[in-house]
């Protein structure tokens, strides 16, 4: 007989790359169950400020849900103080949110990115229950495993122990960094199942926010 | 949890003033061994189902039980058919079952999975409809919003383990900004919910969502989607051991909502392998 779960993987893989002045956000469009694909063309990424984007990758409802609970929470803050939130306020916002529900998570693997109040590109990483931490790039959900090292690779994060403190953000340029997020993105999709069929892309800078679609393979 | 059952080996009769010996021995072989017996079931009750199911009653399951519901966009709004048939377990108990509804002036509702939660979505959204109409302010709540309060509500009855255990498809036109917007969604029974150019619930995500995703294009007429579906519900037909051959469509265009009577559709069985089925079943016993 079936047992009620409350959560399902829906799949998906999210990437943020930070950089001097502008911040790469991309995610897949691919939502699954299962073994089947229930749509090929179903968005990760929600804008909650405009400075501040958000990719998410998991249980789809609880994705939904706490998107629209951050968009909310934002335009009570900009109610309140008569500007958007900041992306490292919203950082500090998602963390509590989702501590707020320990013990009944939002099945969400989060990624933050967005310029900072100096215009630097940032990029956050949590996991399901809000520990987070700033860093130059990440990779969450099913594909981030295969992604991060190359991303490691790629990016060469100085190390924290030197003195004076090294900036993780990438010294690429713009261009660079979308085409390093594309490569990563179309090898995660020949191993991971879950990962494919479209890539969404969201450059934040000082223009502005612009977004761009990739095809991946669709099998 | 190593120990179970603790109170009933170990707690002696306590000692109490003057006689009644007897009274507190039997006392002691029936009291002990039940909170033995308690906390055994309880420990049982909490490795195999968590310690939220026992503050959660989610001893929940579905009965009575709709198969499959597949609808598309086609050209003037959007068909969505489904067999009618409500099975019990393994067996056929209703035949005649409309698991298909129009809702408020612009949508259709199609369910499948426990039949009565079906009926209790309906009985909400005739709330949502009737204030809406009570507003009298020449709005009316189209698909799209339908389809986001039914998110709602199966996501929030998810949160409190009470899930209503069915998986919607929601689907209408209304004019918008654009013009006649179409709209098509799903939502299941946990709150994951996405919007498709066509969808379907159950075996149809396995059986008929590979036939539309080959043949669905846009804008075909009423004929060419509905032989579509056809081609659809007679693979459910013949491979969905809960599907039987009675069938109702359904469309939904600027005009209103349809919902046709119900039809068979011909099967063929007519294959060498059937005419005589003992012929290679020789055996050894």
């Amino acid at each position: 007989m079936a047992r009620f779960d409350p959560y399902e993987n829906n799949g998906g893989t999210c990437v943020a790359v930070a950089g001097a002045d502008y911040c790469v956000v991309a995610a897949d469009t691919r939502l699954s169950v299962g073994y089947s694909i229930l749509s090929r063309d179903h968005s990760k990424i929600a804008q909650l400020a405009d400075k501040c984007v958000l990719a998410s990758s998991g249980f789809q409802g609880d994705i939904k849900a706490l998107q629209k609970n951050l968009a909310a929470k934002e335009l009570i803050y900009e109610h309140n103080h008569n500007k958007k939130m900041s992306c490292p306020a919203m950082a500090q916002l998602l963390s509590n949110t989702l501590y707020y529900k320990r013990f009944f998570p939002y099945y969400a693997f989060n990624v933050l990115g967005g310029l900072d109040s100096e215009g630097k590109g940032c990029v956050f990483t949590y996991d399901a229950v809000g520990s987070y931490e700033r860093t130059g790039y990440s990779a969450q959900g099913t594909g981030s495993t295969l992604m991060m090292p190359v991303l490691d690779n790629q990016l060469k994060s100085p190390s924290p122990l030197l003195l004076p403190a090294r900036d993780a953000v990438t010294p690429l340029s713009e261009s660079e960094a979308v085409d390093l997020v594309k490569d990563v993105f179309a090898s995660a999709t020949e191993r991971d199942i879950y990962t494919g069929d479209r890539l969404e892309i969201v450059v934040i800078n000082s223009s502005g926010t612009h977004r761009e679609y990739i095809e991946l393979r669709k099998d | 949890m190593g120990s179970h059952a603790a109170g009933g080996s170990q707690a002696p009769p306590t000692a109490t003033a003057g006689g009644g010996e007897t009274q507190r021995t039997h006392v002691a072989f029936i009291f002990y061994p039940s909170i033995g017996i308690v906390v055994f079931a309880f420990d049982k009750f909490i490795n195999s189902h968590g310690l939220l199911m026992l503050l959660f009653h989610t001893n929940r399951y579905p009965y009575v039980t709709g198969t499959s519901v597949i609808a598309l966009k086609y050209k003037d709004g959007v068909i969505m058919a489904c067999d009618t048939g409500a099975s019990y377990g393994s067996t056929l108990r209703y035949k005649s079952v409309e698991r298909i509804k129009a809702v408020g002036k612009h949508s259709l509702i199609g369910a499948s999975g426990e039949f009565s939660d079906f009926q209790e979505i309906l009985r909400y959204l005739d709330e949502l409809t009737l204030s809406d109409h009570m507003w009298d302010d020449g709005n009316s709540l189209g698909p799209k919003e339908i389809h986001s309060y039914l998110t709602r509500v199966m996501y929030n009855r998810r949160n409190k383990f009470d899930p209503l255990w069915n998986s919607l498809v929601l689907g209408g036109v209304k004019k918008g900004p654009k013009g006649d917007e179409k709209y098509l969604g799903m939502v299941n029974m946990i709150g994951t919910h996405f919007e498709e150019n066509h969808v379907a619930t159950g075996f149809g995500n396995h059986l008929a969502i590979p036939i539309l995703r080959a043949e669905w294009r846009e804008d075909m007429s009423f004929e060419e989607a509905v032989k579509l579906v056809e081609k659809c519900l007679l693979v459910l037909l013949y491979r969905d051991r809960s599907s039987i051959n009675k069938f109702q469509i359904a469309k939904i265009t600027t005009e209103g909502s349809t919902i046709y009577p119900p039809y068979s559709l011909k099967t063929y069985w007519g294959f060498s392998h059937f005419e005589n089925p003992a012929q290679g079943a020789v055996g050894s016993w």
